[in-house]
């Protein structure tokens, strides 16, 4: 067991502390190259420096890279390549508007690392009811999964601190169960994601200092689903990321088109006088989880913010339960 | 409270994920090609696909579940 706290508690210093001290320096650097957008929910429109993924990346490769010289297991290194081709679509795609259509199928090549490393089971389990073997079906889920996830949290990063925030919180949630279930190297292998975004939380909470941009939230979303899968905990993966996934499905079944959110010409959410966000009275804007969050009335960015990680607080505690269920058979 | 009902939302797709894994280990566990393939490696590949279909057929029905149960808690904000 000693041998694993070390590793453990070294990879935990290394991801926080390289996010939390190179985010300020990449900060400054944007904002130097003007590579600011602004920000329509602040009062005045602040400019605020986008991507931050760059220090994303570096806390998870040096976290990882010094987790897999202590571990040198192939599920390290599928997630340590995966994340990285992850983070040069969202870099593509931050530097270039591209089509609703790039960012998926591009994710479909993020996945093939996991298939050719051959760090995946095609079984998938189930709480209560145990698990099935499906060989051919398990191939494509792995190349469905990496931009599910992606997209599903690029699609949550519409206001400031969500993203990482809603992270944060699944991904613990997702280190806890591999815990329970005790997949203890995976488990310390997805610490430096629920760190990594808490790190970068601390600049892109309300108001934010900073973005993560297509290649924070991509590269957060595709390490999430290449653990799922090298971790084998896709469903336990899938319910804590519910929140997430129910702003999706929304989305999709309003549009009914994957399109790129630039492209959307209705905007599902409006102001009131006193800068609250507000839920828009126009039919043809899609429908979202702030635009149903605002249904009820006015609320600032703030608020909503909170209400979404008080659902992924709750889907996060269902991903634990699923966990215990994991154990159980009937 | 306000996001009560997309709590309830969250609980019935937790139920339906569950329900589903269920369903599908029912249907597609017992499932073993035998007798016209002879080669062992072709009949697992058969019965892979042949669950893979189940599969898929069940994702679709659970899709139209959640869209029919969306539409019953969600009717008056999305028709807002």
């Amino acid at each position: 067991m000693f041998d694993q706290i070390v590793p453990a508690i070294m990879v935990s210093i290394i991801a926080f502390f390289s996010v939390y001290i190179t985010t300020p320096f990449l900060i400054r650097a944007l904002e130097k190259r003007n590579l600011t957008v602004k920000d329509y929910n602040r009062v005045g429109g602040a400019m605020v420096p986008r991507p931050g993924g760059p220090t994303i990346l570096i806390g998870i490769l040096s976290s990882e890279l010094t987790l897999y010289v202590f571990f040198p297991q192939v599920e390290i290194l599928a997630i340590l390549i995966t994340t990285s081709l992850a983070f040069v679509i969202g870099i593509i795609d931050d530097k270039k508007v591209l089509g609703g259509w790039f960012k998926p199928v591009a994710l479909v090549v993020a996945a093939i690392p996991i298939i050719l490393l051959g760090a995946y089971d095609s079984e998938l389990a189930f709480p209560l009811f145990g698990s099935v073997r499906i060989p051919a079906l398990y191939l494509a889920l792995i190349v469905i999964i990496i931009p599910i996830t992606g997209n599903t949290i690029n699609s949550i990063d519409v206001l400031n601190g969500v993203a990482s925030g809603f992270m944060t919180i699944a991904s613990f949630a997702l280190t806890v169960s591999l815990f329970i279930i005790q997949n203890y190297e995976i488990a310390i292998a997805s610490i430096p994601l629920g760190l990594v975004s808490l790190a970068f939380y601390k600049y892109h909470k309300f108001p934010s200092k900073i973005f993560p941009g297509d290649s924070g939230a991509l590269t957060l979303g595709a390490m999430y689903g290449a653990i799922a899968i090298v971790g084998h905990v896709e469903i336990i993966a899938a319910v804590a990321l519910l929140p997430a996934v129910i702003n999706s499905f929304f989305f999709l079944s309003s549009v009914k088109r994957i399109v790129e959110h630039r492209e959307i010409k209705s905007n599902p959410v409006t102001h009131t006088e006193d800068f609250k966000l507000m839920a828009t009275t126009d039919k043809d804007a899609p429908v979202t989880l702030v635009r149903m969050i605002l249904a009820v009335g006015p609320m600032t960015e703030k608020q909503v913010g909170f209400v979404i990680f008080r659902l992924a607080l709750f889907s996060a505690s269902l991903a634990v339960v699923t966990a215990i269920l994991m154990g159980i058979k009937i | 409270m306000r996001e009560i009902k997309i709590i309830f939302f969250i609980v019935s797709m937790w139920l339906l994920i569950i329900a589903g894994g269920g369903l599908l280990i029912l249907f597609t566990s017992p499932i073993s090609i035998e007798g016209f393939i002879t080669v062992g490696s072709l009949r697992l590949y058969y019965a892979s696909m042949v669950k893979a279909v189940i599969a898929i057929i069940l994702v679709v029905i659970w899709i139209y579940v959640l869209s029919k149960i969306k539409n019953w808690m969600f009717q008056k904000q999305i028709r807002h």
